[in-house]
């Protein structure tokens, strides 16, 4: 039988859909953990990338964080928390937030700092204030990859967030964890199949965030580099 | 905690590690190098490969479950696929650094088309390629751990049997190996680098690494983006 044969087999099971460990539910608290812990982990870098790319300072901490974070092993993270903590928000809310910040930093700090000096200095002619300068110009310039951070983020925060299943997180974590206890393939399948539809959701949804964010004067630049 | 395990989960970390990388880059230069030379096609690979690298590793893995079992190959596919969206563009970009002039210099002298690719356009594209294939190795050594959770044996195995029997020292053990494995991997790649550009400068301190040294920058298709 082919995976996608286990996974429907178990899904088009009436009672797969109802109750406090149904789909339905089991999907709204993967977006609650990803949204939660992608929103925190923004508010964090996104500031803070533009503050690193404007001024210049700090750089060198940036991208080694970049280099740093992509050895952690994240199942390592996770359970540590939890043997430390026991299982409670923190204990997922902060390898979740943790591995979301350092693409996001990046990428922002990239944008600002990428963008051409000519157009800063441009700006600075104009007798922008600083503020204005980051807020009119830099990162609007920045914004593709702006966007890039945020979807990478998402990306390692939805992958996460299965894996954290582990530790004893709900969401659609839970049917792969939990079927693999039992030996039962088709609920974990099943479980599979939601968490690639819903990694393919949310790339879907930040191809909408750019279209929306990315200033109109950018779109053809980008599209050809 | 039984420590005669670990050379033998050292060595299969290294294997579901190093082997996707590199079977990435045998799959990357050969794609990469078409994405050069006709233009048209990049865009479309870029989509594939960012898509597949949105899919959190551990449904991939429950994915192949049917068709290559509880093995290593099960692990090795999704890392593979992975490095592609790194590799891939670092083949391009590699290409893409090598400056007009030279690659016209070489067809004057009277290169083929393989011939000027070997001995001239891929040892220019070494350092961008290598920067690349860092990521990506380092990368797959820290997410092959979680192919632990459906049993393919790794590192990943101190940090579940550490968690299970709440024994944090073996969870540090199997963490740290993990990034020290990343870590020497990443140094031989330098090193190898180093060996087959000895033409760059040793010390390359304060230049990002994916600008050749000596070359004078392209300016990028579309300027401020």
């Amino acid at each position: 039988m082919s995976f996608f044969s286990y996974a429907w087999n178990w899904i088009k099971q009436p009672q797969q859909w109802h109750g406090s460990g149904g789909i339905p539910v089991r999907i709204l608290e993967q977006l609650y953990y990803t949204g939660l812990s992608l929103i925190i982990a923004a508010l964090i870098a996104i500031p803070l990338g533009i503050l690193i790319g404007h001024t210049g300072r700090g750089a060198v901490l940036v991208v080694n964080i970049a280099n740093a974070w992509r050895a952690i092993p994240t199942l390592a993270l996770l359970v540590l928390l939890t043997i430390w903590l026991g299982f409670s928000v923190l204990a997922w809310l902060i390898p979740l937030v943790v591995l979301g910040i350092p693409p996001i930093l990046v990428n922002v700090y990239e944008g600002v700092a990428g963008v051409d000096p000519e157009l800063k200095d441009a700006a600075r002619g104009m007798g922008m204030t600083p503020w204005q300068q980051v807020r009119k110009v830099e990162v609007p310039v920045a914004m593709p990859l702006i966007v890039l951070g945020l979807r990478t983020g998402a990306i390692f925060v939805v992958a996460t967030a299965t894996i954290a299943a582990y530790i004893g997180l709900g969401g659609l974590g839970r049917y792969i964890i939990d079927g693999l206890a039992v030996d039962n393939y088709g609920e974990v399948a099943g479980g599979a199949l939601f968490v690639v539809l819903l990694a393919l959701a949310v790339q879907a949804l930040f191809v909408g965030v750019r279209r929306a964010a990315v200033p109109r004067g950018l779109r053809e630049q980008v599209r050809s580099s | 905690m039984d420590w005669s395990a670990v050379p033998g989960l050292t060595w299969e970390s290294a294997y579901l590690g190093i082997v996707p990388a590199l079977i990435g880059l045998v799959v990357s230069l050969p794609l990469g190098i078409a994405c050069t030379r006709w233009r048209w096609l990049y865009g479309p690979v870029l989509s594939a490969t960012s898509v597949l690298y949105a899919l959190p590793s551990l449904a991939l893995f429950i994915v192949l479950i049917p068709y290559t079992g509880l093995t290593d190959t099960t692990v090795i596919i999704p890392l593979t696929l992975f490095s592609l969206c790194v590799l891939v563009p670092a083949v391009v970009d590699g290409m893409r650094s090598v400056p007009d002039p030279v690659r016209q210099a070489a067809t004057a002298m009277g290169f083929g088309t393989l011939r000027r690719l070997v001995q001239v356009e891929l040892p220019i594209a070494v350092p961008i390629v290598i920067a690349g294939l860092r990521v990506a190795m380092v990368s797959s050594i820290s997410l092959a751990s979680v192919g632990q959770l459906i049993g393919v044996s790794s590192l990943g195995y101190l940090i579940i049997d550490g968690y299970q029997r709440d024994f944090a020292t073996e969870i540090y053990v199997g963490g740290g190996l993990i990034i020290a494995l990343a870590l020497v991997c990443d140094l031989l790649l330098v090193l190898l680098r180093r060996s087959l550009t000895p033409w760059r400068p040793r010390r390359a301190r304060g230049r990002p690494e994916n600008v050749p040294i000596g070359v004078p920058a392209q300016p990028l298709p579309g300027g401020a983006a």
